[in-house]
């Protein structure tokens, strides 16, 4: 029997859900559902990882954007070849904010937009001839380059080109890896799937092909799943090596193809951004038995966990090591948390997010004295709903893909101190009056990974939540009467 | 509590240790060879590699067409943006146009995936177009295309119809399209497709008595303040006008404590039905509105005048006599006094822009503008940089060059990219940079004076508030250019004795 709770949320979303013409109504219902935290409620199951409904603006984006947007654009000294036509390359270029350091142009490529800027003859004659073009072309102007990757768009996969014939004959002429990369946007249901593909280049096109020529240690670990977005990475490094740990490659904020291809002599991999990077973490676990340990270093209490679980998997003197940093650092968390919770407490928050810190960030909030009422991906899978259950409580809503009609109505009707998604979202919820604070970009502040992160990302909630600028927001007269009548 | 965030924060000694350390598993370059290389793509040997290169593009200032047709949708009333094809290009859209205006921008795709590849896109355009009309009420819906549906060869205009027959949207409800493949053009022929597919769709066709009223269309502008602004000079000169596709209040709305997916004060349908019996049709720029051109002159039987885009006293005194001749209303006493703040502005100001060598990148029409601008203060254009510019660009730009003794150092390249740009002002050093936001990294690179002009600009708030053209304009952008070289001037004279109070 679905608790109170359950049956009153599950009235709220019937309502909302009412708007939709019936074939599309019946396929939201499947993924907005009250949450049971002990995820055994049957009814309350969440259906992820489908394809959108046309036409009801969904937030998601594509394959191109999980592959060239998240996982191999960070990598900072390989050239990464937008091939196709020029927008994808336009509107990806430096929105992520993959902070990095190198000589932008030189030795590292991160802010630069590369296209092949597809025209009708491309289209019809097809690219590769351009392609091979592109990449000699490359060489020549950066010749600091460690690597060159091919990010397909739409029409290369219908065209039928062979971008992989092309990088394979590339990579023995230029003695660099040359990485063709299938994320055309028309594949899967979203930027997941280019996750996964991207995962895959990474397996077939770097291991055993580059690394740094590096001794091991007892002490090795990644990151993986960081792409130090306003530094987040550099943040959650500067743990790790306080615990005694040697990170031998950082995926792929600030990365190197080096980097990449250092992961294999890890002696733990950990993941932070589990949706994105899981697959090769797997495949790296199956072919060399290389474990893999999820960590969260958003919030002291996250943090201090995360800290304890990755210092498990070592000798004594990490785990004293371990002990000692939590010490040394719980004054100072403290400290903020003495600062803003009187200011936060009982504040309530709706998250909209990617595959991830919808329930990553929940342990934040809630060392601020926050509550989560709402929470959705854009693409999460079963996997992830299985995850967050636990961590949100009886009756919050959870939404797979939500449409913002579905956003606009959660609001209205929950009402919540603060709202997490993206720039799509950002602005609409400015004309509201209601709280907003960008959640994959950190609106362009940052870090909020880590000791150093969570200082900041406490000022930022509350600079968000508490400025008296929405307070300004009044309807006037007129706009009610128009709205009435 | 001082708070550190990444500004300050990378820079502590710990973070620098840090990064130091992290060389280890690089696998990087040495700094010599980094900075040997840095050093080389300074040269003129570089520049000619750069500029022998054929297939790669580099920072290109251009975008895919329908960026622009989304735009352009959101200048009519209720209007609600639909893209055929792959979604994520539609969540590209939206993020670019509200990264530039800080506002919502609406638009739906109909999420086309493998199957529709292979099948075609009939089935996501019928439900996706009964799905956005039940869910956001709007009462056109305008139909553009991206890369995949033009590959595939969808039929917009079949399926429209079909869908319609369908019953997924109301046969009335207009559904007007416009195939815009990003593989030609750029935004700006996107813009012009979508537009001249709204006209034509809503079109009242065209009496053959013409009345008083002319058509105002303004172009794929990235300034709310400058569709404004047009509204106040035919204001001001007492002239019965319609701007179509004015999208300045949807791109630049209140805050009313809610959020309206479809603000008002965008082009009504009636206006676009009557357009149609208008004398004369003005373009503010020709490059977005080359088909809307030819569909006005051919289905209207109307005139059209197409630009220059009225930045600077010139541009905007030629813009103004094109409106007395078609309309026979004379400037009125305000806008010469007007006209006459304007050109005393550049009067004060003309010292500290006088001879200074300038580097432009961005669209043909606002180049255009530009230059005349700067030509008029007696700045001296030299790199003008148009990826998106054609041959027809590059003439009209020689042209307005010529006719100027400041116009002499300037070379106009078309199809060209930033990446290009950036030889030019390392080899031929200028004094300014005019361009959009992504010109930041030139400005870092070569440390030329930036000023940001154009679209997209990102990383300064509501400058798109302020008009560009007009009269006023003038003022915003001369203001703009001089109050950042002082800025510049006075962080050089810290330390010196020209650090002066006066300026």
């Amino acid at each position: 029997m679905p608790s109170p709770d359950i049956n009153q949320t599950q009235k709220l979303i019937d309502e909302v859900l009412e708007a939709y013409p019936e074939k599309t109504r019946k396929d939201r219902a499947k993924h907005v559902k009250p949450n049971d935290p002990s995820g055994e409620c049957s009814s309350c199951a969440v259906k992820s990882n489908v394809k959108s409904r046309p036409g009801v603006m969904t937030v998601r984006g594509c394959a191109y954007a999980g592959s060239k947007g998240v996982v191999w654009g960070p990598v900072k000294d390989m050239v990464h070849i937008s091939h196709g036509p020029v927008g994808c390359g336009a509107y990806s270029n430096w929105s992520r904010r993959n902070y990095y350091n190198g000589s932008t142009g030189v030795d590292a490529f991160g802010t630069m937009h590369f296209t092949s800027d597809f025209q009708e003859r491309d289209i019809v004659y097809g690219g590769d001839k351009k392609l091979a073009v592109i990449i000699d072309e490359v060489n020549t102007l950066f010749p600091l380059a460690k690597g060159i990757s091919i990010q397909s768009e739409c029409p290369v996969g219908l065209i039928g080109d062979d971008i992989e014939s092309v990088a394979k004959v590339k990579t023995v002429e230029c003695g660099k890896p040359v990485v063709p990369v299938r994320c055309e946007g028309f594949r899967g249901v979203s930027q997941s799937l280019g996750h996964h593909i991207a995962n895959d280049a990474i397996r077939d096109h770097v291991f055993g092909k580059v690394g740094t020529d590096i001794a091991t240690t007892p002490y090795d670990v990644t990151i993986i799943g960081d792409y130090n977005i306003g530094g987040d990475a550099w943040a959650s490094r500067r743990i790790l090596e306080d615990m005694g740990l040697r990170v031998i490659a950082q995926w792929t904020g600030d990365a190197t193809i080096a980097e990449l291809g250092n992961a294999p002599k890890a002696k733990l991999n950990l993941v932070h951004c589990y949706r994105s990077m899981n697959y090769i973490c797997r495949y790296m676990e199956e072919t060399w038995g290389t474990p893999w340990e999820e960590y969260n270093f958003f919030g002291p209490t996250k943090i201090y966990a995360s800290i304890r679980a990755i210092a498990s998997h070592f000798d004594d003197t990490i785990k004293a090591n371990a002990e000692a940093l939590i010490e040394r650092m719980r004054p100072e968390m403290d400290a903020i948390i003495a600062e803003y919770m009187p200011r936060l407490e009982g504040k309530t928050v709706m998250l909209y997010v990617g595959g991830l810190r919808p329930r990553h960030i929940i342990g934040a909030y809630e060392d601020l004295g926050m509550e989560i009422i709402a929470a959705g991906y854009e693409f999460a899978h079963a996997d992830d709903y299985k995850k967050t259950h636990p961590r949100l409580k009886e009756g919050a809503v959870i939404m797979d893909d939500a449409t913002p009609y579905e956003l606009e109505e959660f609001t209205k009707r929950l009402k919540p101190d603060l709202v997490g998604s993206g720039v799509k979202e950002k602005y609409a919820y400015h004309k509201m009056g209601v709280p907003f604070r960008q959640m994959h970009s950190w609106d362009y502040s940052g870090p909020y990974h880590g000791f150093d992160g969570f200082k900041v990302f406490a000022r930022d909630m509350d600079m968000t939540v508490n400025s008296p600028v929405w307070g300004l927001v009044r309807k006037p007269a007129w706009a009610s009467e128009r709205a009435a009548g | 509590m001082q708070t550190t965030d990444h500004n300050d924060l990378f820079t502590q000694p710990e973070y620098i240790e840090q990064f130091e350390r992290k060389r280890e598993f690089e696998g990087c370059s040495s700094r010599a060879e980094v900075a040997e290389v840095a050093e080389w793509t300074k040269s003129a040997e570089y520049r000619e590699a750069n500029f022998a290169r054929e297939a790669v593009s580099i920072n290109p200032c251009k975008a895919c067409q329908p960026l622009g047709a989304v735009l352009a949708a959101l200048g009519y009333e209720k209007t609600l943006p639909f893209v055929q094809g792959s979604q994520g290009c539609t969540a590209y859209f939206r993020s670019h146009l509200s990264r530039h205006f800080k506002e919502p921008i609406a638009a739906v795709s109909s999420s086309m995936t493998e199957d529709a590849a292979v099948f075609g896109g009939l089935s996501n355009m019928t439900e996706g177009l009964e799905n956005a009309y039940a869910l956001y009420h709007p009462e056109m819906i305008a139909v553009s295309t991206t890369c995949m549906a033009e590959v595939i060869g969808d039929d917009l205009r079949a399926y429209i119809k079909q869908s319609k027959d369908k019953g997924a949207v109301p046969d009335e409800v207009p559904v007007p399209f416009a195939h815009t493949p990003s593989f030609t053009g750029s935004h700006l022929n996107g813009y012009d497709a979508m537009t001249r597919g709204i006209l034509s769709e809503l079109s009242g066709g065209s009496a053959a008595e013409k009345n008083e009223t002319i058509n105002i269309i303004p172009g794929f502008d990235g300034y709310a303040g400058n569709l404004r602004e047009y509204r106040h000079l035919l204001d001001w000169m007492g002239v019965k006008y319609t701007m179509l596709g004015d999208y300045s209040a949807v791109v630049d709305a209140p805050a009313f404590g809610e959020y309206e997916l479809y603000p008002a004060g965008a082009t009504t349908f009636n206006e676009v039905r009557e357009a149609g019996n208008a004398k004369a049709t003005v373009a503010m720029q020709q490059w977005s509105t080359v088909k809307t051109g030819e569909f006005v002159h051919d289905e209207w039987g109307q005139e059209f005048v197409a630009g220059p885009m009225p930045i600077g006293i010139t541009a905007t005194d030629a813009l103004l006599a094109e409106v007395t001749r078609l309309t026979g209303r004379q400037l009125s006493k305000r806008l010469e006094v007007e006209r006459g703040r304007a050109v005393d502005a550049m009067l004060d100001s003309h010292p500290y822009i006088f001879g200074k060598r300038v580097a432009l990148v961005g669209d043909p029409d606002v180049l255009l503008g530009l230059i005349s601008f700067l030509l008029k203060v007696g700045a001296r254009p030299v790199h003008i940089v148009a990826t998106n510019g054609d041959k027809k660009f590059k003439k009209a730009a020689d042209a307005l060059l010529a006719s100027s003794p400041y116009g002499s150092d300037a070379t106009v390249w078309v199809k060209k990219d930033m990446w290009h740009l950036r030889s030019l002002m390392f080899t031929e050093p200028v004094d300014l940079l005019l361009g959009p936001s992504n010109a930041k990294f030139l400005w870092r690179d070569t440390g030329t004076t930036f000023v940001r002009v154009g679209f997209p600009i990102f990383d300064r708030h509501h400058l798109h508030k302020r008009p560009i053209v007009g009269y006023n304009g003038a003022i915003n952008l001369l203001a703009d250019i001089v109050n950042t070289l002082l800025d510049e001037l006075d962080r050089k004279a810290m330390d010196t004795p020209s650090f002066d109070l006066i300026r």
